[in-house]
């Protein structure tokens, strides 16, 4: 049989007994639906999981060191050439780093501890240069007040809330209530701040000296008129612990600024500058490992967290696995209906099949004819289940949702059905209603017509 | 009628044999026959209930397997073909009648002639010209889109007589056609089988109880007891059919 008839066939004959028929769709369709509300669930909260640690920047990002810097402390000898030939850590080698498949890119770290003087007052703090592009990429900026820097090298400054606290004079108390954080940002946004800074310039005499020493250069004081532009609630340092930050520079002003940084042991502020470390931010977590090797051939010390995220997606590859396994349940019970159908249709139709036989039926159009119903059935309970899947995760979204505002916390999509498993659930929806309908096309194909259209 | 030869058999059956297992019982439902039948014959296959007539008919329609002895039909051994091979005899060598009418009650005459043809894959355009044009011959044009319940006895099997020759078999195989119609219409069912016969040459193979029916049709009379064959009368003078008074019916042969 062509496949346009079995499949008008089949149709004519699942009209035939709808409601019967009906019940057992909606069986498949609940079991499908478990399925999808159970696997959205776990992607989900995977993609928020890790969309907010990937925005974190802690498990796409690679420091790298140069080997010269860790002779003074550490022990432990890594592989690779030994510190002493260690290549420097300079524009050549970030450019490089730059080429390694999967980079996005890589950027001097930049801070130093300087004084900065806001309404006459001075106050000591901690300073680093932050790349523009980490206004897309770093969650820190997400909810906060006011703006990020306008250009790549504005004279223009972020500040993170504990220190504008700190410039308007107020203490944060413990176990209070947080402050707000837009009553903070009000007095500030857009006022100035004075920040101190020292300058290393080259000096004639510098040219000679080999790198590694820090005889030939002088130092200038100046200061600079920043504006306050934005104020951040999260910390986008979260990576440097103790040594964290809270005034933010655009990244590039810090480093035309050539500011001395206490434990930079180059020499030169020419051309090309050697850095102490290198932030690396590679595009997929996946690709971490290997950009560590990398950097890690190329001579330096290579440093990440991406061991982390490994356990994390193990996690919820266990997690996952079982959220599918509870949904399938469902899925088994509904296909043990499908079976029972079509075990009654054909005791019901038996006479039918023996008809169809004597006319010339073969036991492949039999068998088609009931694969084709047992299709259909997983085919629309496929559809219609993922639609109330879908419905039960929109609804279960906009409860927690409530609830997350509820608590001051901003909106997240813990629900999360992608494309590829509103295909993949049909597809299984239909495949598991072919394997049920193995055994009744097999049963209805071997049906002796004799038997089958002897009078009753 | 002219004497079929050997050449020209529909078909033979050799030490046909049918036994089945019934509880501790061994049924000889087809014992030993042999038969010869030429194409374009119009036999009546005769005999009390139990004789074996309509198992003989279902291993000639390739329903069944012999359990010993061949059957050829159009030149093909039935016993050596495979299930799906058997399932294209069915579908292009042979079509069948029954006394329940076995119209599937879902659908349409139209519907229920077409059906062979959908397992014959005939294109779908092809297909309801066809069927309306078979249906138009046994006088049931008005009749297209009706279900078969809502149709007398009669029609009904004449809707499957179109169905059962709407893939153009060599030989029509009807197991008792009349037993559930009245005597007048019965033999509305004769005449028109009795047509075909003549006018497409059609080889007949009629399973039936009523010895007067058989006298009247057939050219030839199988009878049957214990599944074995027991006599086989030619029956020269089949009467033309214009000049057939209505018969009255009969019982069974004893």
């Amino acid at each position: 049989m062509k496949f346009y008839d079995v499949t008008d066939l089949a149709i004519r004959n699942l009209r035939e007994s709808v409601f019967r028929n009906s019940l057992t769709t909606i069986g498949i369709s609940v079991g499908v639906a478990s399925l999808v509300a159970m696997l959205s669930l776990g992607i989900g909260l995977q993609q928020l999981a890790s969309s907010r640690l990937q925005k974190s920047g802690l498990f796409n990002t690679v420091v790298a060191t140069s080997r010269r810097d860790l002779r003074n402390f550490r022990e432990q000898r890594e592989e690779g050439p030994p510190p002493a030939e260690s290549p420097a850590l300079d524009e050549p080698a970030r450019k490089k780093i730059e080429q390694i498949p999967g980079v996005v890119e890589a950027y001097p770290d930049i801070r130093f501890v300087t004084e900065v003087r806001f309404d006459d007052k001075p106050y000591l703090t901690m300073v680093a240069g932050i790349p523009f592009s980490a206004k897309n990429n770093n969650d820190a900026f997400d909810g906060m007040q006011g703006n990020f820097f306008s250009s790549e090298a504005g004279p223009e400054v972020i500040l993170q809330k504990s220190f504008a606290e700190e410039l308007l004079g107020m203490k944060p108390k413990p176990g209070a209530d947080e402050t707000n954080i837009a009553a903070l940002a009000k007095p500030l946004l857009g006022k100035e701040l004075t920040m101190r800074y020292s300058e290393r310039t080259s000096s004639p005499s510098s040219s000679s000296a080999g790198p590694g020493d820090s005889a030939a250069y002088s130092v200038v004081s100046r200061q600079l008129a920043l504006k306050i532009v934005g104020l951040t609630d999260l910390d986008p340092d979260s990576m440097r612990g103790t040594a964290r930050a809270r005034v933010f520079l655009p990244l590039k002003l810090a480093q035309d600024l050539h500011i001395m940084q206490s434990n930079l042991r180059d020499t030169a502020a020419s051309d090309s500058p050697s850095y102490t470390s290198l932030s690396v931010r590679v595009g997929n977590p996946n690709q971490v490992p290997a950009v560590e090797d990398a950097i890690k051939k190329m001579g330096f010390s290579a440093f990440s967290l991406v061991d982390a995220t490994r356990s994390m997606r193990q996690f919820f590859a266990v997690f996952d696995g079982f959220l599918a396994i509870f949904g399938s349940l469902a899925l088994t019970v509904a296909s043990i209906g499908i079976v029972n159908t079509l075990v009654m249709a054909i005791l019901e139709r038996r006479r039918e099949i023996g008809i169809m036989k004597a006319l010339g039926a073969s036991d492949a159009d039999v068998r088609g004819l009931f694969f084709a119903e047992a299709g259909a059935m997983g085919l629309v309970g496929g559809a219609v289940g993922v639609t109330l899947g879908w419905a039960l995760g929109r609804l279960i979204n906009f409860g927690t949702n409530i609830y997350l505002e509820r608590q001051h916390f901003p909106p997240a999509e813990i629900w999360s059905v992608p494309l590829w498993l509103v295909l993949s659930a049909i597809a299984f929806s239909i495949v598991v209603s072919l394997l049920s309908g193995l055994y009744p096309a097999a049963r209805a194909a071997r049906l002796d017509p004799v038997q089958a259209l002897r009078y009753e | 009628m002219e004497i079929p030869g050997p050449n020209a058999l529909a078909v033979r059956t050799a030490n046909l044999c049918r036994h089945y297992q019934m509880g501790e019982v061994l049924v000889r439902a087809v014992d030993g026959i042999s038969i010869n039948i030429g194409a374009g014959e119009f036999v009546a296959l005769l005999g009390p209930s139990g004789s074996g007539k309509s198992s003989l008919l279902n291993l000639v329609a390739g329903l069944d397997r012999p359990t010993s002895g061949a059957v050829i039909v159009q030149g093909n051994n039935l016993a050596a073909l495979s299930r799906e091979q058997l399932a294209k005899h069915r579908l292009h060598t042979v079509g069948m009648v029954f006394q329940s009418f076995n119209l599937i009650p879902s659908m349409t005459l139209l519907e229920n002639v077409e059906l062979p043809m959908r397992f014959a894959e005939v294109d779908r355009g092809e297909r309801s010209a066809r069927a309306r044009q078979a249906l138009e011959r046994v006088g049931l044009s008005g009749r297209l889109a009706h279900r078969p319940t809502e149709l007398s006895g009669g029609e009904q099997q004449r809707a499957s007589l179109a169905r059962a020759l709407i893939n153009r078999p060599k030989l029509l195989l009807a197991d008792e056609p009349t037993g559930n119609l009245d005597s007048r219409t019965g033999t509305e069912i004769m005449d028109l089988l009795h047509s075909f016969n003549r006018s497409l040459g059609m080889t007949v193979l009629m399973v039936t109880h009523e010895q007067a029916l058989a006298e009247k049709y057939a050219g030839r009379m199988l009878h049957l007891a214990d599944g074995k064959l027991v006599d086989d009368v030619s029956n020269d003078h089949v009467p033309n059919i214009s000049s057939v008074e209505t018969p009255a019916p009969r019982g069974e042969t004893p």
